[in-house]
């Protein structure tokens, strides 16, 4: 993408030295919990404060990894995973069957139907957390994974976007496989399905993040430490009271944290890039 | 393979009625072409055949069972679509091979006849490319190939020459003309382009406004139309529809009716001559002839068609036209053939 703007000379070197800085700026704090999680409690508390990473890497991460806070890290890595594969997932999967349902099938009510899904995006999880724990509770589903994934997992965003994604395929096609003696479901399953593989990437990405994200419902769903997820375990191993704490623990902890969105994105980025320039309708 | 009767076809959406019963038989084996302006109903048809659109009233036979209730699988058909239609994330041996899978038929048998298909239509060096990877032409045969393989009783087309350029399509045209012969499937064919129509037609469906105002082979069509609308549509320059009196005691007009001439049968001679004068417009040299535009004094357009070597009249200059009588055609003034 070279030349798209020819700029020589002092413009560009001032406008990637305000990149640079811009860059760095935003990069200093994950730096320095970077750092924070290599060094000793006593070297950290000492100032000047260390901007070198120190040598105990690897016993902090262990630590951290195996006994944590409350509960183990991997544990509640676990739990995050779990918590946002199984948003994800079926997320994908509700919302994709209902989209087919209301762009390919009549039925009664069908834009009632439309326009209540539709209507839940003004209803976020903080709005309806109060009456949601209240069902979950009476359900039993408190420190459970499905109390963690089931209130969350629908999604009108995503149905939404099906369903404009189904839109612009042609009628064409969907007689063509109707004439070809494809029924609905093996119709969704050969075309729709792999016509569609580019926007569930890209939805793969955006909801891992938002169900790894989630604090505020993993908060109130979880009081048993073993359920709980990396994001919300943070905060509960931040000291209360006069408990000592061991920063650099807590600094690997939110390095862990955030690693998973990240391996995320870069692994899906190749195939939504490659999913894009491949997509034709 | 398998003949074809419509049965009083109607087809309504809402109130609005479309099609206005239609009666045809199609013989198996029969190239017949659905020809008409459009939103004429002709595509409405077709899709009620495939099975693609529901039928208001009326019966559609093939092979002499009815129709009416079954899913285009169930029919027996294979319809070539305008736009293609191919399914864009599979080969083109995937493309031609989905809808045997669906089938249930064995793999080596699907094998055999997507090679078989692809053989015919030239296809081979292309069955593992994606359908994006292909020319207009070539996805046109994969579209094509995909019919084939299913070796049907029917063969519906819903305009599948409209997409490509004109020099491909003379070619396709007479390629599926080939193809539907060696086949000997019977064929129903919507166009809106009556060059193809004549072209392909064992006999064409000339439809207008939900009506089939002629069914008949194309040269018998272009002779004898039975409807002004008719008259119009088939033959390119249109039939010359002459609204005023001609020269008295030549040919008698009823009040209101009008006489049509095909370009051709008209010849140019001195003012005064001949039936009718009319004032040269302009020409249109083709090569091999000549289009001779001009009015006649009540306004009509007319045009000539003159043998290419003929010197060109002069714009402006007044030409006198002679007809043969015989090859006159009277419609009435609600634009039936006279005496019809």
């Amino acid at each position: 993408m070279s030349g798209m703007v020819e700029k020589r000379g002092v413009g560009t070197w001032l406008s990637h030295a305000g990149l640079i800085l811009g860059i760095a700026v935003i990069c200093f704090p994950i730096w320095i919990a970077f750092v924070a999680s290599t060094v000793t409690q006593a070297d950290l508390v000492r100032p000047p404060m260390p901007l070198l990473p120190g040598p105990h890497l690897v016993k902090n991460y262990l630590e951290a990894l195996l006994s944590g806070g409350d509960a183990p890290v991997w544990r509640m890595l676990l739990n995050s995973l779990v918590m946002a594969l199984g948003i994800t997932i079926g997320k994908i999967v509700i919302s994709i069957l209902s989209a087919y349902a209301i762009v390919y099938f009549r039925f009664r009510f069908r834009m009632f139907f439309f326009w209540l899904i539709f209507m839940t995006l003004m209803l976020p999880v903080e709005v309806r957390i109060v009456p949601t724990y209240e069902v979950a509770a009476n359900l039993g589903l408190l420190n459970s994974y499905t109390g963690l994934i089931l209130p969350l997992i629908a999604s009108a965003t995503a149905t939404f976007l099906f369903r404009q994604l189904f839109m612009t395929i042609p009628d064409e096609l969907t007689e063509a496989a109707r004439v070809d003696g494809a029924g609905p479901v093996r119709f969704f399953i050969d075309i729709l399905l792999p016509m569609s593989r580019t926007n569930i990437a890209a939805l793969f990405v955006i909801l891992f993040i938002y169900g790894w994200n989630q604090y505020l419902w993993p908060l109130l769903i979880t009081t048993d430490p073993s359920m709980n997820t990396v994001v919300m375990g943070i905060k509960q191993m931040l000291p209360t009271g006069d408990q000592t704490v061991e920063w650099p623990v807590i600094m690997a902890t939110a390095l862990l944290a955030m690693l998973p969105p990240v391996l995320v994105v870069f692994a899906m980025q190749r195939l939504f890039v490659k999913g894009l320039v491949e997509s034709e309708k | 393979m398998a003949d074809i009767k419509l049965e009083a076809i109607r087809k309504s959406y809402g109130r609005a009625e479309v099609i206005h019963g239609i009666d045809a038989e199609i013989a198996d084996g029969e190239f017949i072409v659905i020809v008409g302006p459009s939103g004429c109903g002709k595509s409405t048809l077709l899709r009620m055949v495939a099975g693609l659109e529901t039928i208001t009233s009326g019966d559609i036979r093939i092979g002499g069972r009815v129709v009416n209730k079954l899913e285009p699988r169930e029919r027996d058909i294979a319809m070539v679509f305008q736009n293609y239609a191919l399914y864009p994330h599979m080969s083109v041996f995937d493309n031609m091979a989905y809808g045997l899978k669906i089938a249930n038929v064995p793999k080596p048998e699907i094998a055999e006849r997507v090679a078989e298909a692809a053989r015919m239509l030239e296809l081979e060096p292309y069955l593992d490319r994606k359908p994006r990877q292909l020319s207009g032409g070539q996805r046109q045969r994969v579209a094509m190939g995909r019919a084939i393989v299913r070796k049907p009783a029917v063969f519906l087309f819903d305009e599948p020459l409209s997409n490509l350029d004109a020099k491909l399509r003379v070619q396709m045209r007479l390629e599926i003309k080939a193809l539907q012969r060696k086949l000997g499937i019977t064929a129903l064919y919507v166009t809106h382009d009556q060059v193809e129509a004549m072209t392909l037609a064992d006999r064409m469906i000339v439809m207008n406004a939900g009506v089939a105002e002629q069914i008949g082979a194309p040269l018998e069509v272009y002779a004898n139309p039975a409807t002004l609308f008719v008259a119009g549509f088939i033959g390119s320059p249109p039939m010359n529809v002459i609204r005023q009196e001609i020269r008295p005691g030549r040919a008698a007009l009823a009040p209101g009716a009008v006489i049509g001439v095909r370009p051709e049968h008209i010849d140019l001679v001195v003012p005064g001559a001949g039936l009718i004068d009319f004032d040269v417009g302009f020409c249109e040299p083709l090569g091999a002839e000549t289009l001779v535009h001009g009015t006649t004094d009540a306004g009509d357009s007319l045009v000539v068609r003159i043998d290419g070597e003929t010197p060109l009249p002069e714009a402006g200059t007044r030409i006198g036209l002679e007809i043969d009588p015989a090859r006159i055609l009277t419609f009435d003034p609600d634009g039936r053939r006279a005496g019809g």
